[in-house]
């Protein structure tokens, strides 16, 4: 048996038939290719899958796509603006904030929702923050240098 | 995971009336615990009705002396919550320390308090405040409400709808998190309420569950110094690769002054 979702994904409407057991994550990678959002751990722990739902950060592999029905979703691909990088991205590239950078879209995705929470976050904040990110490179010394940036390029 | 029939419901009664008639069926609040379960296969419903669509169920009010918390409502939300952290400071910090800020954005305290991990911090905050759970159907003090490892006074088919935790003189809570998880290892919540001294401890037990002994000697002086020497036993604690029992019961200890010394 197939269920139907409706949603909004970076700025686009979608419809698709899905097992009602499908995650977020199978939706956006399978059915509509978005593969710039990681499946690494695949039991929420990881991050890689970070994307927003409805402007908060979620892991969409511990997310049915049916919960989403409705709802809008942004993931890395919906980020840029044609060539032009969001500033929390082009900080990750002028900060060198990534080594293999497997794990780099969930970390961006979940420093956004820092940074719209939080203008001006403490590298203890960012830190903190990245509770739920698993850098496997152990690069976060670039990656909290990178939020810091992206943070002050985001609010300026 | 499974195949299984997935409703969405748009009210409690609906939700209510959905999972009874259900073969088998499990209510799913944030689905922070359910769906890495499913996937697991450790649970197998033949049917899951989604609490997530239900405005009623969430939102925080301050009612007099109390703050009531919508079953649905994320940790995120009540971690941020200005009358949370005005009337119970420790509530707030204890929702900011739920696990990462994407499984507070989804998590909710139904169902946490629902599910009653022995190592989950809500149950702690519920017990430990001397809080009433509002189901559908009644309300249950929470000293009737967590009965063992999983399982709740809850029967088939009630759905938590709200908590209200009455304001305390002042709480605190102290937590040894799992370095990985952030589950607690042991985490104890004490309050000064207008019932008395509470100590609620999560973690350390199958359960949550009241240290007497503690309450006791925080009943004649409120102070860290208070509980020198007075320990839980370990006989009956958790035992396994994150700690032994004896750990456990010493770690009891070193939370309960922690948290009597962040009380506020």
């Amino acid at each position: 048996m197939t269920i139907t979702v409706n949603m909004t994904v970076n700025g686009k409407d979608v419809s698709a038939e899905v097992e009602p057991r499908t995650l977020l994550v199978q939706l956006l990678r399978e059915n509509l290719g978005l593969t710039g959002t990681h499946v690494g751990c695949d039991t929420s722990q990881c991050g890689a899958c970070v994307v927003h739902v409805d402007g908060e950060s979620v892991k969409s592999c511990t997310l049915l796509a049916a919960q989403c029905d409705g709802g809008q979703v942004t993931t890395i691909e919906g980020l840029a603006d044609g060539d032009t990088l969001h500033p929390m991205q082009e900080a990750f590239r002028e900060h060198h904030g990534l080594q293999c950078g497997f794990c780099t879209p969930g970390m961006v995705m979940s420093a956004i929702d820092l940074v719209n929470r939080n203008g001006a976050p403490s590298e203890t904040e960012i830190r903190e923050w990245l509770e739920g990110n698993i850098c496997r490179c152990t690069g976060y010394h670039n990656i909290v240098k990178a939020i810091d940036a992206g943070a002050k390029s985001m609010g300026g | 995971m499974y195949e299984f029939e997935y409703h969405r419901p748009s009210s409690v009664a609906e939700a209510a009336e959905l999972v009874s008639k259900a073969d088998d069926g499990a209510l799913m609040a944030g689905g922070q615990t359910l769906i890495p379960t499913l996937k697991q296969r450790l649970a197998s419903p033949s049917d899951v009705v989604d609490l997530g669509a239900i405005a009623e169920l969430k939102g925080i009010r301050v009612e007099g002396d109390a703050v009531v918390v919508g079953a649905g409502t994320p940790h995120a939300a009540v971690a941020g919550s200005a009358e949370v952290q005005g009337a119970i400071p420790a509530l707030a910090a204890l929702a900011e320390a739920i696990g990462d800020p994407q499984v507070r954005n989804k998590g909710t305290l139904g169902g946490s308090i629902a599910n009653n991990d022995p190592a989950a911090d809500y149950p702690a905050a519920v017990l430990g405040l001397g809080a009433t759970v509002t189901t559908n159907q009644r309300e249950i003090a929470a000293d009737d409400f967590f009965t063992g490892m999983f399982e709740t006074a809850l029967t088939d088919g009630e759905i938590v709808t709200a908590v209200r935790f009455p304001k305390p003189q002042r709480a605190g809570y102290a937590k040894f998190p799992n370095p990985a998880s952030r589950y607690a290892i042991v985490g104890v919540l004490v309050a000064e309420t207008s019932g008395g001294v509470r100590v609620a401890v999560t973690g350390a037990g199958s359960c949550v569950f009241r240290a007497s002994e503690m309450e006791q000697a925080l009943a004649g002086s409120f102070s860290a110094e208070a509980l020198d020497g007075i320990s839980v036993p370990a006989d009956d604690l958790n035992n396994d690769l994150h700690a032994s029992a004896a750990y456990r019961a010493h770690l009891v200890s070193v939370m309960a002054k922690r948290a009597v010394a962040a009380a506020q």
